[in-house]
């Protein structure tokens, strides 16, 4: 009965709501810092804890870090944005009202563009607002039947990120937060941790039939707790909304759980959706009150946008998956960008940081911009050099930086303690390549009678002889011409 | 005068002149306590006396050291029930905080401390300071000075009645409506609501937080503007303090108001004042007039819409104010329950009282969608209008004059049965904390031997204005020495 895949016959369309933890030091209305795996209640004070009398205080850096997010995505900002309660009793919720803002956000009205399955993608951001997030009610270690409510989280800092339906499915919502992540990491405002609730994200989709205009009814997803359950989750969901289209049914709007374990979106009960939140201004704080001249500082104080980033490495000529691999990561970017100011080729230097270096500090389990890791982006660029100029070959490059990453030591000194410099002497190697033909006969040969590979073997031994150090080009040259 | 009587600035030039000790005024003040507390009834805490005499003492000890003496060193203060003190509980006299004893200081308190004043105990107030009259407290009665069968005004009652008996030299209380003003008139004393943003509300239980002020008590003008002195000034705590400069509000006491002009905004003579107040403002109104004041009348026109905007809005802000009240973290929880939301249920239903929980449905309902725009945000619109019109008149007066409240003290029980009457003793005042302005109110006359107060409402930031007002009337009237009989309790 019906024609075609799901994908031809309805349109997804996907708005995604957003929560990332800033990483500021202190909480959002008071100086508790914000440690993740604190024992509970420990990071707590009269005002986190909503006791009588206790006032709220806005931390200017959270302010700070929420601008910078604001101005990366390209929002307007408001710099008269107001704070508003949203009342609702919970364990959890110390005051019974969580401050937001909801009126007159920070920002709204920005974009987010990335690479998507099929060209340049680029979604709306509607708004973008802080407030503070509740505590969290366990039933771990508690006696049972009982409730322990933990208030350390109750007031860290949060920003929402809400975007327009302009997101096209499962694959392109996991596209849109990766690459929202990468923009949060460069701007330094959350470490971005999933598996640690520093992001968390609610879906709304609603399925409409391929060349029509308005939306379907608004199912709002929630408990998606890694990147990869919000594509599936949605995909499920989008499965699940086609069915019951097709069967004739009506999708109603509700909000649904996913269920990580079954892989199964169900709907949550009915008394949450009935929450009337009775917003209105936060009495206790007066409108943020930004300058122009704090905006544009910290606008000017933004690092380059991922995607500048990501054509500037193409430009000097970098396959867009390698620039890609170094533009997600923020630290290995800016490690990279170090590279090229210590004079390391682009391509070349990209190769050894992304395949050398990283495979060596994977092993030892740390990665770039740690403690753990030794070698110094300048020192990597130098190693990349004396291959460059001839002085050593790849080969015994890597016999370098296994003891530049085990020892921290320049690459200069390594070589020159070690003896390591190339032999490009042509008398050297001449001799090296007698004395091989002579003492393999058999591979000669097997050579002249058409064995190609019996070439490589000689090299080896060449090189063999050599401790590596004969220049590989030489080594092919000499020996093709001595067999000639 | 007896010991007890002595205005704070006495004492302090008494302490610093070794004519008494602050163990010997400390005493008087105990021993006053001793003798009235069971008719007035003001106090609903009461720290061990060996623990005042012990601050009495160290004071002392300081005086013989050689060190200088604040303002408020060595005197005996009161501070209402709902301002944070770690050594007292703190009930906001409602059972729902039974037991509650903060751990932290209301900035008021921490500075009145920082001075080495003397801390006798904290004092009843309607509960949450939701009413007029201290009658809406779970504490018990206070009773009226003056006439021990009428109430002493709210809802900082206690505070008022404490100061008026002589069982302690000043007060502190909070000002959401008229909190501070109508019951200093209904107990003959002088109260002060300081511009919104004046002083700290850090530490003051909130009752409506865009309302709220502290403010100080005193049997004379000069005490109330040296205890406004004391707990003035910015505090990084609280975000709605302003870093305003905090002027020596002493030095603006001068006994004449040459150059004054002031307006008379006839909506706050209208019907509903009782023809005894009236007479006396009247009366004020030529006695100013007579101390150099230009005096016109004037209109304020949204202010009769003041009282139902202050309805709207302070029960909205109070609804979610009170919503951290629940008896999982602090305070009384109800036994017996299965799960968290019979817990919270049972535990607000018997911890709140009957005002209160009339006044968070209220506000619940005029923030509910669908009613927000009609209610909440009308009233918000009214306030906007309001605050504009008193800026209008006040760029032509210096100071506007109008009763404190439209009658004098009413009895027990009078107004209880209908909250819309006891609204209306608010009709006054509420319009002030409205525009956020700073006023103080005098006593002005007495009608059958109950206090009539007289109240100046000056701009932001300019207490020193209506402080000079009051200051000039006081010296000029001389009421200030008459004291209340306080008749033994019938019975
Ligand atoms: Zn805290």
């Amino acid at each position: 009965m019906s024609v075609g895949t799901v994908e031809q016959r309805y349109e997804t369309v996907v708005g995604l709501e957003v929560h990332v933890e800033l990483a500021t030091r202190s909480k959002m209305f008071c100086s508790c810092p914000t440690d993740f795996g604190a024992p509970p209640n420990t990071q707590v004070c009269p005002v986190c804890l909503g006791l009588p009398g206790a006032l709220p205080v806005p931390n200017a850096r959270a302010i700070e870090y929420a601008l910078r997010a604001a101005l990366a995505l390209g929002c307007e900002i408001d710099r008269e944005c107001r704070w508003d309660r949203k009342n609702y009793h919970y364990p959890d919720l110390p005051k019974g009202y969580q401050i937001t803002q909801y009126a007159r956000p920070l920002a709204r009205h920005g974009t987010l563009r990335y690479a998507g399955g099929d060209g340049e993608r680029s979604v709306r951001i509607r708004r973008l607002h802080m407030e503070e997030d509740t505590g969290k009610s366990t039933h771990e270690g508690m006696p049972g039947g009982t409730t322990g409510v933990d208030l350390n989280r109750a007031g860290v800092p949060l920003i929402e990120i809400v975007s327009e339906p302009d997101i096209r499915g499962p694959e392109d919502a996991r596209l849109y937060l990766q690459s929202l992540r990468t923009v949060l990491l460069y701007t330094r405002v959350s470490d971005v941790k999933m598996e640690e609730g520093s992001l968390r994200c609610d879906a709304n989709v609603s399925l409409r039939p391929v060349g029509t205009q308005a939306y379907g009814a608004l199912v709002e997803v929630k408990n998606m707790n890694s990147f990869r359950s919000v594509q599936r989750a949605l995909e499920y969901e989008v499965h699940r909304q086609a069915a019951a289209l097709d069967a004739g049914e009506r999708i109603v709007r509700e909000t649904r759980h996913w269920d990580e374990k079954r892989g199964v979106t169900f709907p949550s009960r009915s008394k949450e959706e009935a929450h009337d939140y009775r917003y209105f201004p936060e009495p206790d704080l007066g409108p943020c009150a930004l300058t122009e001249a704090y905006v544009e500082q910290v606008r000017a104080s933004l690092p380059e946008a991922p995607g500048a980033r990501q054509a500037r490495y193409e430009r000097l000529g970098l396959p867009a998956h390698d620039a890609g691999v170094l533009v997600a990561d923020p630290a290995l970017a800016l490690y990279f960008d170090r590279m090229l100011a210590g004079g390391a080729a682009p391509r070349e230097g990209a190769s050894l940081l992304t395949v050398e270096l990283l495979g060596r500090l994977n092993a030892l389990g740390v990665t770039v911009g740690e403690s753990g890791c030794r070698v110094q982006p300048e020192q990597l660029a130098a190693l990349q050099e004396l291959v460059a100029s001839g002085v050593i070959s790849g080969k015994i490059a890597k016999d370098v930086l296994d003891e530049m990453v085990a020892g921290g030591a320049d690459p200069q000194a390594v070589v020159a303690r070690r003896g390591l410099q190339q032999i490009s002497d042509d008398g050297a190697i001449v001799d090296a390549v007698r004395s091989a033909i002579a003492v393999n006969p058999q591979s000669v040969a097997d050579f002249r009678a058409g064995k190609k590979q019996a070439l490589g073997f000689l090299v080896g031994q060449v090189m063999k002889a050599t401790k590596g150090k004969a220049n590989p080009a030489k080594v092919n040259e000499i020996l093709a011409r001595e067999l000639g | 005068m007896e010991l007890y009587e002595w205005p704070a600035h006495r004492i302090h030039r008494g302490l610093v002149t070794g004519e008494v000790s602050a163990r010997e005024v400390a005493l008087a003040t105990l021993d006053r306590i001793g003798q009235v507390e069971s008719s007035v009834g003001a106090y609903l805490h009461l720290r061990p006396r060996e623990d005042v005499l012990a601050d009495a003492d160290a004071v002392d000890a300081a005086l013989r050291r050689g060190e200088s003496l604040a303002a408020f060193g060595g005197v005996p203060v009161a501070i209402k029930d709902n301002m944070c003190c770690r050594l007292l509980p703190t009930t906001c006299a409602s059972r729902i905080l039974e037991g509650f004893h903060p751990p932290y200081d209301a900035t008021a308190v921490t500075r009145l401390q920082g001075q080495r004043a003397v801390l006798l105990g904290n004092t009843n107030m309607d509960e949450f300071a939701m009413g007029s009259s201290t009658e809406h407290s779970a504490g018990g009665v206070t009773r009226n000075p003056w006439d021990l069968g009428r109430v002493p005004g709210g809802s900082s009652g206690g505070s008022a009645a404490a100061v008026a008996a002589g069982e302690a030299v000043v007060a502190l209380g909070s000002d959401t409506g008229g909190s501070v003003r109508q019951p200093a008139a209904f107990c003959g004393v002088v109260g002060l609501k300081p511009t919104y943003g004046r002083v700290s509300r850090f530490g003051l239980v909130a009752f409506a937080s865009s309302l709220d002020q502290i403010g100080p008590f005193g049997r004379d003008v000069r005490d109330v503007a040296l205890l406004l002195g004391a707990v003035a000034g910015h505090d990084p705590a609280d975000a709605t303090s302003r870093p305003a400069e905090v002027p020596d509000f002493e030095a603006a006491l001068v006994p004449d108001c040459r150059g004054l002009r002031l307006g008379v905004p006839r909506e706050f003579l209208a019907a509903g004042v009782s023809p005894e107040v009236r007479a006396a403002i009247a009366a004020a109104v030529d006695l100013l007039v007579e101390l150099g004041a230009e005096v016109q009348e004037c209109s304020l026109p949204t202010v009769p819409y003041a009282l139902d905007a202050y309805y709207v809005i302070a029960p909205a802000e109070a609804s979610s104010n009170l919503a951290r009240f629940e008896g999982v973290r602090f305070g009384r929880r109800a036994q017996g329950t299965s799960d968290y939301v019979e817990m919270f249920r049972r535990s607000r239903g018997e911890g709140f009282g009957p005002e209160v929980r009339r006044r968070i449905m209220l506000g619940t309902y005029a923030l509910s969608a669908g009613y927000y725009d009609q209610y909440y945000g009308k009233a918000q619109q009214v306030r906007t209008l309001i605050c504009r019109e008193f800026e209008e008149a006040l760029s032509g007066y210096a100071a506007l004059v109008t009763p404190t409240a439209p009658s004098v003290a009413f009895g027990f029980a009078e107004k209880m049965d209908d909250p819309l009457q006891m609204y209306a003793s608010d009709v006054c005042t509420v319009p002030i904390n409205l525009a956020g302005l700073p006023a103080v109110s005098l006593p002005c006359g007495f009608s059958n031997g109950l206090p009539i107060g007289l109240q100046f409402i000056g701009r932001a930031f300019d207490e020193e204005t209506i402080l000079r007002l009051a200051y000039a009337y006081e010296q000029a009237a001389d009421l200030r020495h008459r004291r209340p009989p306080i008749v033994a309790p019938r019975g």
